[in-house]
Protein backbone atom coordinates (compact mmCIF):
# COMPACT_ATOMS: atom_id res chain seq x y z
CA UNK A 1 0.00 0.00 0.00
CA UNK A 2 1.24 3.40 -1.09
CA UNK A 3 0.98 6.27 1.63
CA UNK A 4 1.12 10.31 0.21
CA UNK A 5 1.43 12.35 3.11
CA UNK A 6 1.61 16.32 2.67
CA UNK A 7 2.92 18.58 5.47
CA UNK A 8 1.99 21.98 5.42
CA UNK A 9 2.92 25.40 7.41
CA UNK A 10 -0.25 26.26 9.25
CA UNK A 11 -2.36 29.45 8.02
CA UNK A 12 -1.39 31.71 10.89
CA UNK A 13 2.67 30.99 10.52
CA UNK A 14 4.61 32.98 8.48
CA UNK A 15 5.92 30.93 5.51
CA UNK A 16 9.06 32.99 4.30
CA UNK A 17 9.97 30.31 1.61
CA UNK A 18 6.60 31.13 -0.06
CA UNK A 19 6.64 34.51 0.43
CA UNK A 20 10.02 34.77 -1.32
CA UNK A 21 8.55 32.52 -4.08
CA UNK A 22 5.30 35.03 -4.35
CA UNK A 23 7.47 37.40 -5.26
CA UNK A 24 9.85 36.21 -7.73
CA UNK A 25 6.47 35.00 -9.08
CA UNK A 26 5.46 38.36 -9.15
CA UNK A 27 8.74 39.54 -10.49
CA UNK A 28 8.07 37.35 -13.71
CA UNK A 29 5.30 39.27 -14.30
CA UNK A 30 2.32 36.55 -12.51
CA UNK A 31 0.53 38.83 -10.64
CA UNK A 32 -2.43 37.25 -10.06
CA UNK A 33 -0.54 35.01 -7.37
CA UNK A 34 -1.71 36.36 -3.80
CA UNK A 35 -0.03 34.35 -2.23
CA UNK A 36 2.29 31.18 -2.06
CA UNK A 37 2.74 28.13 0.96
CA UNK A 38 5.55 25.78 0.24
CA UNK A 39 5.16 22.41 2.51
CA UNK A 40 6.84 18.93 2.46
CA UNK A 41 5.67 15.92 0.15
CA UNK A 42 6.01 12.44 1.29
CA UNK A 43 5.71 8.97 -0.25
CA UNK A 44 5.61 6.14 1.78
CA UNK A 45 5.51 2.28 0.64
CA UNK A 46 4.46 0.40 3.05
CA UNK A 47 4.29 -3.33 3.46
CA UNK A 48 0.67 -3.91 4.80
CA UNK A 49 -2.72 -4.32 2.94
CA UNK A 50 -4.69 -3.35 5.61
CA UNK A 51 -6.37 -0.05 5.36
CA UNK A 52 -7.17 0.66 8.80
CA UNK A 53 -3.84 -0.53 9.98
CA UNK A 54 -2.16 1.63 7.38
CA UNK A 55 -4.29 4.31 8.37
CA UNK A 56 -3.84 4.03 11.70
CA UNK A 57 -0.50 3.67 11.65
CA UNK A 58 0.99 6.48 9.44
CA UNK A 59 -1.23 9.17 11.47
CA UNK A 60 1.34 8.04 14.13
CA UNK A 61 4.04 8.68 11.72
CA UNK A 62 2.92 12.13 11.22
CA UNK A 63 2.02 13.27 14.92
CA UNK A 64 5.11 11.45 15.83
CA UNK A 65 8.17 12.96 13.58
CA UNK A 66 6.77 13.95 9.96
CA UNK A 67 4.59 17.01 10.92
CA UNK A 68 5.45 19.73 13.93
CA UNK A 69 1.72 19.99 14.98
CA UNK A 70 3.01 23.35 17.20
CA UNK A 71 3.79 24.89 13.36
CA UNK A 72 2.57 22.10 10.71
CA UNK A 73 -0.66 20.72 9.39
CA UNK A 74 -0.77 16.96 7.68
CA UNK A 75 -3.09 14.87 5.78
CA UNK A 76 -2.52 11.85 3.83
CA UNK A 77 -3.99 9.71 1.08
CA UNK A 78 -3.81 6.06 0.91
CA UNK A 79 -3.79 3.81 -2.14
CA UNK A 80 -3.42 0.56 -3.14
CA UNK B 1 29.82 19.58 39.10
CA UNK B 2 30.20 17.00 35.94
CA UNK B 3 28.70 18.07 32.52
CA UNK B 4 27.72 16.16 29.92
CA UNK B 5 28.17 17.70 26.28
CA UNK B 6 25.64 15.88 23.87
CA UNK B 7 27.17 14.67 20.59
CA UNK B 8 24.56 14.12 17.20
CA UNK B 9 26.48 13.48 14.39
CA UNK B 10 26.49 16.89 12.62
CA UNK B 11 26.58 18.39 15.74
CA UNK B 12 29.40 21.38 15.68
CA UNK B 13 29.43 24.06 18.41
CA UNK B 14 30.31 20.53 20.65
CA UNK B 15 33.97 21.18 21.28
CA UNK B 16 33.00 25.33 21.64
CA UNK B 17 30.32 24.21 24.59
CA UNK B 18 33.42 21.61 26.02
CA UNK B 19 36.26 24.19 26.19
CA UNK B 20 33.85 26.80 27.79
CA UNK B 21 33.40 24.47 30.52
CA UNK B 22 37.05 23.43 30.68
CA UNK B 23 38.26 27.18 30.15
CA UNK B 24 35.65 29.32 32.17
CA UNK B 25 35.11 26.68 35.12
CA UNK B 26 37.70 23.88 35.28
CA UNK B 27 35.07 21.20 35.87
CA UNK B 28 34.48 17.63 34.43
CA UNK B 29 33.31 17.18 31.02
CA UNK B 30 32.56 14.56 28.73
CA UNK B 31 31.35 14.44 25.20
CA UNK B 32 28.38 11.79 25.11
CA UNK B 33 27.21 10.08 22.47
CA UNK B 34 23.84 10.36 20.70
CA UNK B 35 23.30 6.39 21.45
CA UNK B 36 24.09 6.49 25.22
CA UNK B 37 21.63 5.09 27.21
CA UNK B 38 22.80 6.53 31.22
CA UNK B 39 23.18 10.19 31.95
CA UNK B 40 22.81 9.61 35.81
CA UNK B 41 26.86 10.66 36.33
CA UNK B 42 25.98 13.93 35.18
CA UNK B 43 24.87 17.48 36.92
CA UNK B 44 24.67 19.50 33.84
CA UNK B 45 23.50 18.96 30.28
CA UNK B 46 24.63 20.43 27.41
CA UNK B 47 22.97 20.24 23.62
CA UNK B 48 25.49 22.18 21.30
CA UNK B 49 24.44 23.61 18.19
CA UNK B 50 25.13 22.14 14.80
CA UNK B 51 22.72 20.14 12.19
CA UNK B 52 21.79 17.35 14.03
CA UNK B 53 21.36 14.34 11.44
CA UNK B 54 21.76 17.10 8.91
CA UNK B 55 18.57 18.79 9.84
CA UNK B 56 16.75 16.57 7.69
CA UNK B 57 12.78 17.05 7.59
CA UNK B 58 13.28 19.38 10.14
CA UNK B 59 15.94 21.11 12.47
CA UNK B 60 15.97 18.95 15.87
CA UNK B 61 12.92 16.43 14.55
CA UNK B 62 15.44 13.36 14.26
CA UNK B 63 17.98 14.25 17.14
CA UNK B 64 14.59 14.21 19.36
CA UNK B 65 13.82 10.57 18.82
CA UNK B 66 17.88 9.56 19.54
CA UNK B 67 18.30 7.02 22.48
CA UNK B 68 20.17 9.40 24.18
CA UNK B 69 16.89 12.28 24.38
CA UNK B 70 15.43 9.37 26.61
CA UNK B 71 17.94 10.53 29.42
CA UNK B 72 17.85 14.12 28.90
CA UNK B 73 13.90 13.67 29.33
CA UNK B 74 14.62 12.00 32.28
CA UNK B 75 17.41 14.28 33.70
CA UNK B 76 15.08 17.00 33.24
CA UNK B 77 12.07 15.65 35.02
CA UNK B 78 14.79 15.24 38.06
CA UNK B 79 15.60 18.82 37.66
CA UNK B 80 19.40 18.38 36.25
CA UNK B 81 20.19 21.25 34.33
CA UNK B 82 19.57 21.24 30.65
CA UNK B 83 20.92 23.93 28.39
CA UNK B 84 20.36 23.45 24.22
CA UNK B 85 22.39 26.17 22.06
CA UNK B 86 20.87 26.89 18.78
CA UNK B 87 20.11 23.36 17.06
CA UNK B 88 20.02 22.20 20.60
CA UNK B 89 17.44 24.42 21.56
CA UNK B 90 15.62 23.26 18.35
CA UNK B 91 16.08 19.96 19.73
CA UNK B 92 14.80 20.81 23.06
CA UNK B 93 11.58 22.29 21.60
CA UNK B 94 11.37 19.03 19.18
CA UNK B 95 11.38 16.76 21.86
CA UNK B 96 8.39 18.92 24.27
CA UNK B 97 11.44 19.82 26.77
CA UNK B 98 10.22 23.33 25.64
CA UNK B 99 7.28 24.71 23.86
CA UNK B 100 7.34 26.73 20.77
CA UNK B 101 9.40 25.81 17.62
CA UNK B 102 11.44 27.30 15.55
CA UNK B 103 10.68 28.23 12.12
CA UNK B 104 12.78 29.72 9.10
CA UNK B 105 14.18 33.25 9.55
CA UNK B 106 12.04 35.77 8.36
CA UNK B 107 14.81 37.55 6.39
CA UNK B 108 15.42 34.27 4.74
CA UNK B 109 18.89 35.15 5.38
CA UNK B 110 21.21 32.89 7.66
CA UNK B 111 22.52 35.79 10.09
CA UNK B 112 25.56 35.44 11.92
CA UNK B 113 26.60 38.60 13.80
CA UNK B 114 27.21 39.49 17.83
CA UNK B 115 23.75 40.66 18.96
CA UNK B 116 22.48 42.73 21.80
CA UNK B 117 20.75 40.26 24.17
CA UNK B 118 18.20 41.57 26.99
CA UNK B 119 18.77 39.59 29.75
CA UNK B 120 14.66 39.51 30.77
CA UNK B 121 14.81 36.56 33.50
CA UNK B 122 18.21 36.66 36.19
CA UNK B 123 16.62 33.72 38.06
CA UNK B 124 17.12 31.10 36.53
CA UNK B 125 20.06 28.60 37.14
CA UNK B 126 21.64 29.72 33.84
CA UNK B 127 21.55 33.05 34.12
CA UNK B 128 21.54 34.20 37.74
CA UNK B 129 25.16 35.86 37.54
CA UNK B 130 23.48 38.78 35.58
CA UNK B 131 21.51 41.68 36.46
CA UNK B 132 18.08 41.86 35.59
CA UNK B 133 17.36 43.53 32.42
CA UNK B 134 21.17 43.82 31.53
CA UNK B 135 21.78 44.19 28.23
CA UNK B 136 24.84 41.57 26.98
CA UNK B 137 26.49 40.79 23.13
CA UNK B 138 26.22 37.31 22.50
CA UNK B 139 26.80 36.26 18.95
CA UNK B 140 24.13 34.03 16.78
CA UNK B 141 24.70 32.06 13.88
CA UNK B 142 21.57 30.29 12.29
CA UNK B 143 18.97 30.58 9.60
CA UNK B 144 16.30 28.93 11.61
CA UNK B 145 16.17 30.71 14.77
CA UNK B 146 12.58 32.52 14.20
CA UNK B 147 11.12 31.81 17.48
CA UNK B 148 6.73 30.63 17.03
CA UNK B 149 4.38 29.52 19.75
CA UNK B 150 0.88 30.38 19.68
CA UNK B 151 -0.90 33.50 21.77
CA UNK B 152 -1.76 31.42 24.28
CA UNK B 153 1.70 30.08 24.90
CA UNK B 154 3.28 33.25 24.83
CA UNK B 155 0.82 34.53 27.67
CA UNK B 156 1.76 31.77 29.86
CA UNK B 157 5.64 32.43 28.89
CA UNK B 158 5.39 35.58 30.16
CA UNK B 159 2.80 34.76 33.52
CA UNK B 160 5.94 32.43 34.07
CA UNK B 161 8.63 34.36 33.58
CA UNK B 162 9.75 31.68 31.20
CA UNK B 163 10.82 34.36 28.80
CA UNK B 164 15.36 34.69 29.73
CA UNK B 165 16.49 36.59 26.84
CA UNK B 166 14.70 38.73 24.20
CA UNK B 167 17.01 40.67 21.16
CA UNK B 168 17.75 43.96 22.07
CA UNK B 169 16.99 46.45 19.24
CA UNK B 170 16.67 44.31 16.05
CA UNK B 171 15.22 41.66 15.70
CA UNK B 172 17.55 39.56 13.90
CA UNK B 173 14.92 36.64 12.54
CA UNK B 174 11.36 37.53 12.96
CA UNK B 175 10.83 35.78 16.50
CA UNK B 176 7.75 36.20 18.16
CA UNK B 177 7.96 39.07 21.18
CA UNK B 178 11.66 39.12 20.37
CA UNK B 179 12.24 36.13 22.25
CA UNK B 180 15.85 34.61 22.09
CA UNK B 181 15.76 32.57 24.83
CA UNK B 182 13.33 30.90 26.92
CA UNK B 183 13.10 28.38 29.80
CA UNK B 184 10.75 25.48 31.13
CA UNK B 185 8.33 26.34 33.99
CA UNK B 186 10.46 24.86 36.43
CA UNK B 187 13.39 26.88 35.68
CA UNK B 188 16.05 24.26 35.11
CA UNK B 189 15.72 23.74 31.12
CA UNK B 190 17.07 26.45 29.14
CA UNK B 191 16.95 26.96 25.09
CA UNK B 192 18.81 29.87 23.41
CA UNK B 193 19.15 30.54 19.70
CA UNK B 194 23.05 33.05 20.24
CA UNK B 195 26.01 31.06 21.37
CA UNK B 196 27.12 32.09 24.97
CA UNK B 197 29.59 29.14 24.47
CA UNK B 198 31.42 30.74 21.75
CA UNK B 199 30.98 34.70 24.03
CA UNK B 200 33.57 33.28 27.15
CA UNK B 201 36.65 35.61 26.61
CA UNK B 202 37.47 38.89 25.05
CA UNK B 203 39.49 37.21 22.25
CA UNK B 204 36.38 36.02 20.79
CA UNK B 205 34.61 39.65 20.69
CA UNK B 206 33.06 39.03 23.87
CA UNK B 207 33.14 37.40 27.69
CA UNK B 208 29.72 38.19 27.99
CA UNK B 209 28.40 34.28 27.84
CA UNK B 210 30.91 33.19 30.87
CA UNK B 211 28.09 34.17 33.27
CA UNK B 212 26.02 31.36 31.65
CA UNK B 213 28.21 28.92 32.93
CA UNK B 214 29.45 30.43 36.23
CA UNK B 215 25.65 31.11 36.86
CA UNK B 216 25.31 27.25 36.73
CA UNK B 217 28.06 26.43 38.65
CA UNK B 218 26.73 28.47 40.96
CA UNK B 219 23.28 27.02 41.33
CA UNK B 220 24.69 23.63 41.25
CA UNK B 221 27.16 24.51 44.15
CA UNK B 222 24.14 26.02 45.87
CA UNK B 223 21.64 23.44 45.42
CA UNK B 224 24.54 20.33 46.51
CA UNK B 225 26.05 22.80 49.82
CA UNK B 226 29.39 22.35 47.64
CA UNK B 227 32.67 24.46 48.61
CA UNK B 228 33.91 26.71 46.11
CA UNK B 229 36.87 25.25 44.76
CA UNK B 230 37.72 27.65 41.96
Amino acid sequence: MKATVYVTIKENVLDPQGNAVQGSLQTLGFDEVAKVRIGKYLELTLDTTDRAVAEERVKAMCEKLLANTVIEDYRFELEG
Amino acid sequence: MKFAVIVFPGSNCDLDMYNAVVDVLGEDVDYVWHTATDLSAYDGILVPGGFSYGDYLRCGAIAQLAPVMTEVRKAAAEGKFVLGVCNGFQVLTEAGLLPGALIRNNSLKFRCHPVGLRVENANTAFTRDYAQGEVVTIPIAHGEGNYYCDEETLASLKANGQIVFTYDGVNPNGSVAGIAGISNEAGNVVGMMPHPERAVSELLGSADGAKMFTSVLNAWRERNGAASTR
